[in-house]
Formats: structure tokens, C-alpha cells, sequence
């Protein structure tokens, strides 16, 4: 009989261990699906590796990508921590994106440290007020927020698709469905010359240290960990649940919305249908191989982005479908969980027959 | 309105509602044994996907149509076991491990359709399931051709909903399912497997599931497209809280549900673009979020669904 007996304490080096052993897992098993492709595998992995780091402009590429993936990936990591489970984040990018395109094509003649800020915050408040819906049902109601959070990705995506075929249509588009084109002065500044890496980098980084900031030093992130670990205690000790959720919620929705003005302002410079290939579920990977540590989702968000940058390379040189990025990173999600399992866990082997104790 | 009422008062109408809820009967009585055991199964939308490409592929590979389903059921069977392993024995959260099932199983589905077929520009074709009339009911004035002239699966998914019916309420194996979800220390104390059970119960819905999806490429459609589930894993979780995990119910829900679809894209049609598409498109969406409301305050969620059962630790 194999049983799992709790550990009394948590190594930190098991915790830290435990992401990187996945991750580094999950890039080994990706080696049965390129023997079943019929790759060569040493030249897939040279050429993931040097799509995603072997060169300045590589590395730039992987940083274009880890960008919006750290916003998502804090949004769900705030979340998941005071067990909100936020599965939404696809959608509040898009309507962060929306919110930026109303307010930054032209609608608003302001200078450009004016406008940027605007952009956000509107990006945000988007989010944020989208994340309200499933919060809300769930304090008012206890409708399971799983399941509204993600059909509301399917709304907002219809909603988009009808905004960028109806009024937010560019009608210079040549009948294209995309947004007219953020103004020079709502633009973010390219980082470095000649790639696409942008200030929306910069702004990811450091929301990433203010969301640590607060998770860690402050009574909001306080009741945010104890909401999550315990809510009859938080409860107990005269804390509003409800209320920390609902906090936890917007927060969460409007950091996704933030991804969406970061994409568009940044990098596509205008709103497209396909603006996202799929950050916001991207995000939930990012975060939990993170330990829902804001400062972890910057390294693995690198990590992800590498992947799919890497995958993207690897798939123009030994022609396998580049959805072994997709694959890769759902892999590495269930192996940290695994991962997960043996930090909190001993392993003990029992002889048969023994009684449990 | 009287637009309306020629709509629903035609067979085809609701023969087409049939064919919609089909995948959706799967899902939710799928998902409803998953749950009905103490899992939830968020891995459904993902073993929807895989289910649908496995069973067109052995289809497309030369496999006849029910081998298809075969194969469909023993992947998502697969798929179900190890969301099962994680979540019963490990105890992982239910939540988090059915999320990375729905991305392995999509992603491994999207992986191998796109090496069988690297570029493709319309997707090869299959030849689908027909319908079958069943003599002497197809034939009855308005009610023959509306349900008695569907594709075998369709007859099977109602079928199924007896089977699991009768199995969850009247047999110990059900007992036992239910009990493994309400009240595990019981079921262990009476020397039973809790997670035999759930391991058991998870792999069956997952196989359920997946001949859901396999519906849709080898019965609705001839072909697999990608993005083609589109949700309706989610809208099936939606259902069976609305069905409160019970079978009849979840047939009921899944048939309205269908309704409401077909009508909608009838509607679509008929209002000729004066009000814009995407708003109908989006109705099955919303409709899953009202009915998630208005069955919050009467939902009865299994006692112990996605809480891990520990041998010998009170929960």
C-alpha cells in the first residue's frame, strides 16, 4: 500500500524545486510527441531553444510574449490565492482591449503621458467590471464562478466580433474586422531598436512587484491569504469575506485588462479578433507554476513565452505543428501540480495488511 | 410573433432541437455521474475535443462509424482516468487538474489532427451517421418525423439517460456512486472502495462525454473542425446543476437548451440581419448563466464533491 503522509514542515527548496523540476519535465515529454511527428529531436530542441533565446532578437521575440502573460498571470494568481477561481482572464483582456481602442483612437486629444495612463486605467476598469459579474453572482447567489467566468469569454468574444463589425469598425479597413488604429500619442514606446519588445513590459514588471508588495506586506494581501486558506477563521476573526472577495475579483479582472491595452497600445497597435491566442487560459499555467507567487509569474511567464516562441521555430524547422507549445505547457501544469504533491507530501510505502494508524 | 409560433409548431423544428441537444445529453449525464461520485470534471470541454477527433479520425483511418464511437469512448476513458489518479488518490484540486485536462486533451487533439494533416485547406470529409426511422413511429403525423427520425446516437444519448438512471436509483453499484459523493467515510466503513468508485465513475462519464463529441464529427457534421466544441463542455456543466445531478432532468435541460438554440438561429435568420448575429450567437451563453442563477438558491450539490477523501482522516 502506497500512502501519502503530510510533511510538518514545507521545505522552500522543495517549493522552488518543484516548478523548475516540472517545467523541465514537461520540456522532456514533449520528446513522445516529436517521435510521433517523426522529427529529429536533437534538432528540435536546438531549434526551440535558439527561436526563443539563441539571439538578441529572439530574446526579444520571448519578452513581446512574456509581456502580456505576466499581467494574466498575476490576475489569476490574485485570484486562485483567496480561491476565486478566476477562469475568465481571456475575456478581461478583450475588454480591457476594447476599452482602450473607444478611448485611444481619437477620442481624447491629449498628450501622450496623459493618454497612456488613460488607456490603462480604462483597460482596467474594464476588466474589472467584467470580473464583477461572476464575483458578484457568486457573493449574491453562490452561482460556481468557474463556469460564469468562462462563459463569459464566449460572450465577450461574440461582443468584440459584433463591436469590430459595427461601430468600432475601421473604415479603412478594406472589410477587415479591426478597430481603427490607436493614436501616435496613446502608442507605447519600442524598448529596443528594431524589435517589438515595449514599455508594456516595463509596466507588467513593476505591477508584478506592487501585487507582491501587497500580498505580502499589507493587511489587504493578508485578508486576501486568509480568505483563501482558511475562510471560516478569516471569517472568525471579524473579516468581511464577501467583501475581500469582491476586492480580490476586481483586482483580478482588472490586471487581465490590463493585458488587453498593454497588447494593443503596444504591440498590434489596433483590435483584432484574434488578438489573443489564448493568454488568459495561458495565464492559469503561468500562475500556478508560480506558486501563485506575484514575483514567480515574471519567471514563468518567461518560461511559457520561451515555449511558445521556441515551439513557434522549432515548427519552420522540422515541420511539426506548433501546437507542441499548447501541449508542452498543459504539461507542465499537470506535472507542477504532481510536483506539487510530493513538496506536501511523504511518500510512504506500507507493507500490505498494516493498519492505518 | 406569429413568425414564433410557426416556428415551433414545425417538426423540423424541434427535429433539429434533438440533434442539438444530442452532444449536450452526453456531456451532462457524463459529467453528472463525475460529479454525482464527489469530482468535478472541468477536463469536459477538452475530452469533448478529443473525443470528436479520435472518433473522426479512426472513421477518416478506415475504422466503420461505430468503432469511431468506440474509439472516442476509450479516450475520453483515458483522459478520465488520469483526472481521476490526480484528483482521488493525489487529491489535487478538482478545479486546477480538470483545467489542465481540457488544455492536454485540446492541445493533443489540435497536435494530431494537424499532423495528419499538416495543410489542408477545406477538412477532409467523412461519411456520417444517417437517419434511421423507427417503422411504424416515424410515421405518426408531426411526432414521427420531430423525434423518430434522428441518427442512431441520438436514440443511444436517451437510452443512456435510462441506463444511468435506473443504475444511480435503483441498483447498490448506484448506491454505492452516490454514497461515494455524499458520504465517503460511510462507503469506506461498509468496506467498499471510494476510490475504486470514483476512479470507476470518472472514467465512465469521461467516456460518455467523449461519444458526446464524437457525435458531433461523425453525426452533426462529416468533418473535425478546430474550436468546434465551443463551449458546450461548459454549458454541460451549467446543465447539471440546473438538472440538480439528476438524469431525466439533464435530458429535459439539454432539450430545452436545444430549443432555445434552434430557435435562435431560426430567428437569426428570419429577422434578416436587422439586429446584429452575434447577439443571437451569444443567447446559449447567457441563457447557461441565467439558468446557473436561478437554480443557485434550490442547488443541491453532492456533500462531497471536490473534497478529497483521505483514508482514516475525518474530512
Amino acid at each position: 500500500m502506497i500512502r501519502l503522509e503530510p510533511r510538518q514542515e514545507r521545505s522552500s527548496a522543495l517549493s522552488i524545486a518543484a516548478p523548475v523540476v516540472a517545467a523541465i519535465a514537461a520540456l522532456a515529454l514533449a520528446a513522445i510527441p516529436l517521435f510521433i511527428a517523426g522529427a529529429p529531436l536533437g534538432a528540435a530542441y536546438a531549434a526551440m531553444f535558439n527561436g526563443a533565446l539563441g539571439s538578441q532578437f529572439a530574446l526579444a521575440e520571448t519578452l513581446t510574449r512574456t509581456t502580456p502573460l505576466i499581467f494574466t498571470g498575476l490576475a489569476v494568481a490574485v485570484a486562485f490565492r483567496a480561491r476565486l477561481w478566476n477562469i475568465g482572464a481571456e475575456g478581461q483582456l478583450y475588454v480591457g482591449a476594447l476599452a482602450a481602442v473607444v478611448v485611444g483612437t481619437g477620442m481624447i486629444d491629449a498628450p501622450g503621458f496623459v493618454l497612456i495612463p488613460l488607456l490603462f486605467l480604462a483597460g482596467g476598469l474594464a476588466g474589472a467590471a467584467l470580473m464583477a459579474v461572476p464575483t458578484g453572482l457568486k457573493l449574491k447567489f453562490s452561482v460556481d464562478e468557474v463556469v460564469t467566468s468562462l462563459l463569459l469569454n464566449f460572450v465577450v468574444l461574440l461582443f468584440v466580433s459584433m463591436m469590430l463589425e459595427g461601430p468600432l469598425k475601421d473604415p479603412m479597413g478594406l472589410g477587415w474586422p479591426q478597430s481603427e488604429a490607436i493614436v501616435d500619442e496613446g502608442t507605447l514606446p519600442v524598448l529596443m531598436a528594431r524589435t517589438r519588445v515595449h514599455a508594456g513590459l516595463i509596466l507588467a514588471l513593476f505591477m508584478a512587484v506592487i501585487v507582491h508588495i501587497v500580498m505580502a506586506r499589507t493587511v489587504w494581501g493578508f485578508e486576501t491569504r486568509a480568505v483563501g486558506s482558511n475562510p471560516s477563521a478569516a471569517r472568525f476573526a471579524g473579516m468581511s469575506t464577501s467583501m475581500v472577495m469582491l476586492r480580490v475579483g476586481l483586482v483580478s479582472g482588472a490586471l487581465a485588462g490590463l493585458a488587453g491595452v498593454s497588447e494593443v497600445a503596444g504591440l498590434k497597435g489596433y483590435l483584432t479578433q484574434d488578438l489573443s491566442p489564448g493568454f488568459g487560459y495561458s495565464g492559469i499555467v503561468v500562475a500556478m507554476l508560480a506558486g501563485l507567487h506575484p514575483l514567480g509569474v515574471v519567471v514563468s511567464a518567461f518560461f511559457v513565452a520561451a515555449v511558445f516562441v521556441g515551439a513557434d521555430s522549432m515548427s519552420r524547422a522540422v515541420g511539426v505543428p506548433s501546437y507542441i507549445a499548447n501541449l508542452t505547457v498543459a504539461v507542465a501544469l499537470l506535472a507542477v501540480l504532481v510536483a506539487g504533491v510530493l513538496t506536501r507530501y511523504r511518500i510512504r510505502i506500507q507493507k500490505p495488511g498494516a493498519r492505518n494508524v | 410573433m406569429s413568425d414564433l409560433f410557426d416556428i415551433i409548431t414545425a417538426a423540423a423544428f424541434w427535429s433539429a432541437a434533438i440533434r442539438i441537444a444530442t452532444p449536450l445529453i452526453f456531456g451532462t449525464l457524463g459529467e453528472l455521474i463525475c460529479e454525482r461520485a464527489g469530482v468535478l470534471n472541468l477536463g469536459i470541454e477538452g475530452i469533448f475535443t478529443a473525443g470528436a477527433m479520435s472518433g473522426w479520425m479512426t472513421v477518416y483511418l478506415g475504422g466503420d462509424l461505430w468503432t469511431g464511437v468506440l474509439v472516442a469512448a476509450l479516450v475520453g476513458a483515458g483522459f478520465g482516468l488520469l483526472h481521476a489518479v490526480l484528483t482521488v488518490p493525489l487529491g489535487l484540486s478538482q478545479h486546477v487538474t480538470g483545467l489542465g485536462i481540457t488544455l492536454l486533451a485540446t492541445s493533443a487533439s489540435y497536435f494530431t489532427y494537424r499532423i495528419a494533416f499538416p495543410n489542408v485547406s477545406s477538412p477532409p470529409r467523412i461519411e456520417p451517421f444517417q437517419p434511421i426511422s423507427i417503422p411504424g413511429l416515424s410515421d405518426l403525423p408531426f411526432i414521427g418525423p420531430a423525434l423518430f427520425q434522428q441518427t442512431p446516437l441520438t436514440y443511444f444519448a436517451v437510452f443512456l439517460v435510462i441506463v444511468v438512471a435506473y443504475i444511480l436509483a435503483r441498483t447498490p453499484l448506484g448506491l454505492a456512486i452516490r454514497a461515494s459523493g455524499e458520504n465517503p467515510a460511510a462507503v469506506d466503513s461498509q468496506g467498499l472502495s471510494v476510490y475504486g468508485l470514483r476512479i470507476g465513475a470518472v472514467m465512465a462519464g469521461s467516456a460518455i462525454m467523449a461519444v458526446g463529441g464524437s457525435f458531433l464529427t461523425l453525426s452533426a457534421f462529416n468533418a473535425f473542425f478546430f474550436e468546434m466544441i465551443a463551449g458546450r463542455g461548459w454549458i454541460c456543466i451549467a446543465l447539471v446543476v440546473f438538472a440538480s445531478w439528476k438524469p431525466g432532468k439533464a435530458l429535459l435541460g439539454a432539450l430545452l437548451f436545444g430549443a432555445f438554440d434552434a430557435l435562435q438561429v431560426r430567428l437569426q435568420q428570419s429577422m434578416g440581419g436587422a439586429i446584429p448575429y452575434q447577439l443571437f450567437l451569444m443567447l446559449p451563453y447567457v441563457l447557461s448563466i441565467l439558468a446557473l442563477v436561478i437554480m443557485s438558491r434550490r442547488a443541491a450539490y453532492p456533500n462531497a464533491l471536490m473534497i478529497p477523501f483521505i483514508k482514516g482522516q475525518r474530512s
